[in-house]
């Protein structure tokens, strides 16, 4: 049986009637036909399909289309202006921050989510907004260069912020790096 | 107006905008009229006799097309799959593998059937519908274990489960073993592990019934080798199957070879008449997607105490899988390249190649080479600790210093310095600064390593005087330049680019050669049916052999517009002079055509007599040797001995690739490809179960590939020594950076848990290996 | 992957969502973030007949402080507990456990209420709730955590219940929480929680036995006065760890050791969280 669902796709209005096990992910390739958004597992690991969903950075392989009903989905086909990158696309051109490029759509929108929230985030937090998406080809150093060159161009200066982190979420980050075992 | 010379440019890739903003076209991006979707239904077994398939069920779903099996293959796929070791003098086996299984099942993931329905949803729901019974059989999981005699056998009619058994000797080993001062000895393990193209394969084959054309988009490195045999197999001329590989989502050596779906997704089309599109899914992928690696070496050295490295010995045990992977037996180079660096009296190397109830190897990132530096690397390793010598004086010593160098089985190395990378990466380190803070944090009881790998790689596949004993295989690499008449360029590449850049820097190069600006130069690959026949993208070969083939049809395009200028001058060809695209006569720059101008003459009236119209040359480049790059690499790690957690504090390459067309691009292959050595010394593993030979680690939560968390920054120098094989003076860099990587990193372990008295750690260095390596150490 | 087909409807409420999964049947599950249980259908490990989608019924996202305690509603997201004023004031180790937990994408979606439903050993909140016996209120009433935490995804649940809210006792002590990892967003290897409150520590663990534990023998040498080193000894008791890819029984148990006393160390340093 099918369902009706109204959701906004890079801002156009759309009305479908999808299976309820219809992923978004599939919705926004194969009915919206937006195929920038990509697949890359099976288990929410890789973050290929990172969309937003009301601004927030989600895995639309893990969330149904009828949950996203009345949403507002961006995908990264939705975020250039004209022929103008949006300034977190133009800084992972600008600093080699992909080369397959498969993965790129979904660091790209983690990104722009992670510094609409954290316009000068530490490098620490850069990881902590990013962990969700995995990368096979840069070894992620030039994503990283991407993400504070991305935020340098949108906020100014690019300066390492001091303030506003949640104080859990300060501490919790900086022993990320320690505690991980190799 | 003067051209910028592009060749050496920091310039951003062309291919990015796309990329970046979601215009890039995959092969699941690629949607027909009429398209149906395929499952394909796979063994959940390591072994087991198919004793009943039952597809009614699935075929009365709603939306199912059809469900075929080995019987419905047959009449359209005749013969085999490519699968060879080919680069192995003693062939044992070389068992054929048909793309489906009919009757036994060797492996985890062998297809079984297929379902074509309209949708991929019904798709998958009819593939669970599909009713198969197993009769399982014992599973042969142990390569080792497998070559015993009265072992299990991977198939029961197979005589055992040796694929080759070879050996390569050079120089008296006996005596280098008998003059030794000091001998070790090791096991060192190259655990099996996932490539993990981030795109997974797929392909949409769509078949013209009456017209009997295929074209096949696939996601290959090889687009060429795929319409070679699979023209062949569904008995269509060569010239009626387009193979179209867009752009591809990262492959690093996975996808070199056909693989069965291409075969059963092209026959699906023909069997049902409708375009068919198949997906590879992540859990699929990891079963049925070539694996890297499987090798266990068992070596020893023999040397003096003064550091002088006398004679190397090892076997080579390589885990095949159920059939041969297409380049599989090409990881046997380790044995010839294994002296690495060094001078040695003699090496003696036996490579077996083991069949297991698995799923195939083949070639990833390196494929021999990182097997080899990681041998050599971690064998002078323990040289120096058992003369108690510095590892980076031991390096030293045995360096090989004229170039060009023959090795121990007659492989040229072009040219090289190696004091040079080595002195550049411990000046970067601080090498005496570092050692003393590692003794004064061990006072601390705080473990740091530093480890070292200074290598030395074959790529560049391959001259055909090399390749020939394999099957008479001549790696060569082509091109077309074509000049349009308004000086616009298209160069069509045999290679295959999946994130190395060649649209930007095969552009460069162009550029250069012809004097036209570079963003009139568009580079086109991938498509059969507008590019000569290539042999793809592998073995870090596409700039010093297809890069070598576009300046070579360059060049002839230079020649050809030489005689037209000094036909229009009225001049000799010796005295024209080409500056940057600009002719003129010798002693008149004022007086010039551009090249632009020249090419639209040339395809106007008024040319010389015997002169053809047009301005395009197709060439063919056979390189006369191998490039050999090389650098240092130095990790530096430290170890919490109470957890085994491993922090990689610093991690330092000098490469030399030779001359450089594209910083940029050199760096971020660099980066990519540490990376994956490093994820291989710390974190990743294909692990089976050993009764079953289940695989246990089935998805991307199980199989750790390193996120931006894990992985450090990368601090990059490079050296330049050309190489004098090629006149671009070029090397190779797409797998530099992983066949140096995993042993600086296990030096570095090993290194900083040295003060246990561990020699040797296994990879990956996983925390509860150390943990108990130390507790064991302790006792 | 593709999950297999189901039905589907939507709640407004809890109460709707009571009554919703009486009519569609013990086979049908509650969905909130489904950050869990997505990847599960879609490897066809879980095939609910119906999806009863509560994500977006109203009333049930609430953080509010309630004089002792902190009252976390079923539909809070990580994101919204981790940037809580309220949480960092009142529970502020809660605060830190939600942004370890998952990936960015995960803490938009995913939510306290489904993290306790699920009742994985490997979910982060439930070690908490355990150890600070927090009080899980459902369609039903109220269960104790301790009573409410039975086996492997087992919980005092009926299959009609929902969860509503979670509410924790006020700890703003020392506290630490470290969790112990081969990639920073995956589940834990082992984890521990440490919170200082005004009877004396509780402790917590995560991933290490069928259901998050509390570490009652840690707890109790805290309490008689042993040292960290001494007192992380005793987590042996209270573990259960399974051997799998990421480590043997012994190793997590060691683990376990060594995470408690640095936990500790830490909490009463102030420097909640570093290793």
């Amino acid at each position: 049986m099918k369902q009706s669902v109204a959701i906004t796709v890079n801002g156009v209005q759309r009305e479908d009637a999808v299976e309820a096990r219809l992923l978004l992910v599939h919705y926004l390739r194969e009915v919206a036909g937006l195929t920038g958004t990509h697949i890359a597992c099976d288990t929410s690991q890789c973050g290929a399909c990172t969309v937003l969903v009301d601004g927030r950075a989600v895995k639309s392989c893990t969330v149904f289309a009828v949950q996203a009903d009345s949403s507002s989905v961006t995908t990264v086909e939705g975020i250039a202006t004209g022929s103008t990158l949006h300034p977190v696309q133009q800084a992972f051109w600008d600093e080699h921050g992909l080369q397959c490029g498969f993965c790129t759509p979904g660091f790209v929108m983690a990104t722009a989510a992670l510094l609409d929230g954290n316009p000068s985030p530490t490098d620490d937090e850069i990881r902590k907004g990013l962990e969700g998406n995995l990368c096979r080809c840069t070894g992620y150093a030039n994503i990283m260069r991407a993400v504070r060159s991305a935020a340098a161009a949108m906020h100014g200066t690019g300066e390492v912020r001091s303030t506003a982190t949640p104080a859990g979420a300060a501490t919790a980050e900086s022993k990320s790096a320690a505690t991980v075992g190799g | 107006m003067a051209v910028t010379q592009m060749v050496g440019a920091r310039i951003q890739r062309r291919e990015d905008p796309k990329l970046v903003s979601g215009h890039g076209r995959y092969v699941d991006d690629v949607r027909l009229v009429g398209m149906a979707h395929m499952v394909v239904v796979r063994s959940p077994f390591a072994h087991a006799r198919i004793t009943s398939i039952d597809t009614t069920a699935a075929r009365q779903l709603r939306g199912v097309i059809a469900v075929l099996t080995a019987g419905d293959f047959r009449p359209v796929i005749s013969g085999a799959l490519p699968v060879t070791n080919a680069f192995v003098p003693d062939k044992k086996q070389v068992p054929d593998q048909y793309p489906i299984a009919d009757g036994e099942a060797l492996y985890q993931g062998e297809p079984i059937a297929v379902v074509v329905a309209e949708d991929r949803y019904i798709a998958a729901d009819a593939a669970h519908l599909v009713s198969i019974e197993y009769e399982p059989l014992t599973a042969v999981t142990d390569h080792e274990r497998a070559m015993q005699p009265g072992a299990a056998l991977v198939k029961g009619d197979r005589p055992d489960n040796i694929g080759w058994d070879t050996t390569f000797a050079a120089g008296d080993i006996d005596a280098a073993f008998a003059s030794a001062e000091i001998v070790v000895k090791e096991r060192i393990t190259q655990q099996r592990v996932f490539p993990i193209a981030m795109e997974m394969r797929g392909c949409v084959a769509d078949y013209t019934p009456f017209e009997d054309r295929l074209t096949l988009w696939t996601s290959t490195q090889v687009p060429h080798f795929v319409r070679l045999f699979l023209s062949g197999s569904l008995g269509l001329p060569e010239s009626q199957v387009r193979v179209i590989a867009p752009d591809v989502g990262g492959a690093f050596g996975s996808k070199i070879r056909p693989y069965p779906e291409e075969y059963l997704c092209a026959a699906a089309s023909k069997l049902t008449g409708r375009p068919v599109k198949w997906n590879e899914e992540r859990s699929e992928n990891l079963l049925a997607t070539t694996h890297g690696r499987g090798q266990i070496f068992d070596i020893e050295v023999a040397a003096r105490r003064d550091g002088t490295l006398l004679g190397l010995r090892f076997t080579q045990l390589l885990d095949i899988g159920a059939y041969h992977g297409v380049f599989s037996a090409f990881q046997v180079v380790a044995c010839l390249v294994a002296g690495g660096c060094y001078g040695w009296e003699a090496i003696s190397a036996r490579s077996i190649g083991v069949f297991t109830n698995r799923t195939s190897t083949d070639p990833y990132r390196g494929a021999g080479r990182p097997e080899a530096t990681h041998l050599v690397e971690r064998a002078v390793d323990l040289v120096a600790r058992e003369i108690g010598m510095d590892p980076a004086d031991v390096r030293r010593r045995n360096f090989v210093h004229d170039f060009p160098h023959t090795n121990n089985f007659g492989l040229v190395y072009d040219s090289g310095d190696y004091d040079k990378t080595l002195d550049r990466a411990l000046e970067m380190v601080d090498y005496a600064g570092l050692r003393r803070r590692q003794e004064e944090l061990r006072k601390q009881g705080r473990y740091l390593g530093i480890g070292l790998s200074t290598y030395v790689e074959i790529c560049g596949l391959g001259p055909s005087a090399a390749t020939a004993p394999a099957a008479g295989v001549a790696l060569v690499e082509s091109s077309v330049v074509r000049v349009h008449p308004t000086g616009a360029v298209t160069v069509i590449v045999g290679t295959h680019a999946h994130g190395q850049g060649h649209d930007t820097t095969f552009a460069q190069i162009a550029a250069d050669a012809l004097g036209i600006p570079y963003a009139q130069i568009e580079v086109r690959h991938g498509d059969t049916a507008d590019t000569p026949f290539g042999y793809g993208t592998y073995g870090s070969r596409s700039l010093a052999v297809g890069g070598m083939a576009v300046l070579r049809s360059c060049q002839k395009v230079v020649e050809k517009t030489r005689q037209l200028a000094a036909h229009i001058f009225e001049a000799a060809e010796d005295d024209i002079v080409v500056d940057q695209g600009r002719y003129y006569v010798r002693g008149n720059p004022a007086d010039a055509r551009t090249i632009g101008e020249l090419a639209f003459a040339t395809y106007g009236a008024g040319l010389p007599p015997g002169m053809e119209h047009g301005l395009e040359a197709v060439s063919f480049f056979d390189p006369p040797n191998f490039v050999w790059p090389f650098g240092c690499h130095v990790c530096v790690v430290e170890v919490d001995t109470a957890t085994g957690a491993v922090h990689i504090e610093r991690y330092v390459a000098v490469d030399d690739c030779g001359n450089v067309i594209n910083p940029m691009v050199v760096d971020g292959q660099l980066h990519g490809g540490i990376a994956q050595g490093i994820a291989q010394a710390l974190f990743e593993e294909v692990r089976y179960d050993d009764e079953s030979g289940q695989l246990l680690t089935g998805s991307l939560l199980d199989y750790f590939v390193p996120t931006i968390a894990e992985l450090p920054d990368y601090e990059l120098d490079r050296t330049v020594t050309p190489s004098p094989t090629n006149e671009l003076g070029v090397k190779g860099i797409g797998e530099a950076g992983t066949i140096a990587s995993s042993a600086a990193v296990i030096n570095a372990v090993v290194d900083a848990l040295s003060p246990f008295g561990i020699r040797h750690v296994e990879m990956p260095a996983r925390p509860d290996r150390l943990w108990a390596m130390i507790e064991e150490a302790r006792r | 992957m593709i999950p297999a087909a189901f039905e589907y409807a939507r709640a407004g409420s809890a109460d709707e969502a009571v009554s919703l999964l009486s009519r569609y049947g013990e086979d049908a599950k509650l969905v909130a973030g489904g950050q869990s249980l997505i990847p599960l259908m879609r490897l066809r490990l879980s095939q609910p007949s119906a999806l009863i989608d509560i994500g977006r019924a109203g009333g049930l996202d609430h953080i509010r402080r309630d004089n002792g305690t902190l009252v976390v509603g079923a539909l809070a997201r990580h994101v919204d507990i981790v940037s809580s004023a309220v949480v960092r004031d009142s529970l502020p180790l809660l605060a830190q456990i939600a942004y370890d937990v998952g990936d960015q994408q995960v803490r938009n979606l995913g939510s306290m209420g489904g993290v306790v439903a699920h009742g994985d050993a490997a979910g982060d909140y439930n070690a908490l709730a355990l150890m600070l016996d927090a009080e899980i209120v459902t369609t039903r009433g109220t269960h104790r955590a301790r009573d409410f935490y039975r086996d492997m995804f087992t919980t005092a649940l009926q299959p009609d219940e929902v969860v509503t809210e979670v509410r924790f006792p006020v700890a703003a002590g020392p506290h630490a929480y470290i969790k112990f990892r081969r990639r920073l967003y995956d589940w834990a290897i082992a984890g521990v929680a440490v919170q200082r409150v005004a009877e004396g520590w509780r402790v917590g663990y995560v991933n290490v036995g069928a259901t998050a534990r509390r570490g009652v023998a840690v707890e109790r040498a805290l309490a008689g006065g042993a040292s960290a080193a001494d007192a992380s000894q005793e987590s042996s008791r209270d573990v259960e760890p399974i051997a799998d890819v990421r480590g043997s029984v012994e190793f997590k148990r060691h683990l376990c050791a060594v995470l408690t006393e640095r936990a500790l160390e830490q909490a009463q340093a102030g420097l909640s969280g570093r290793a």
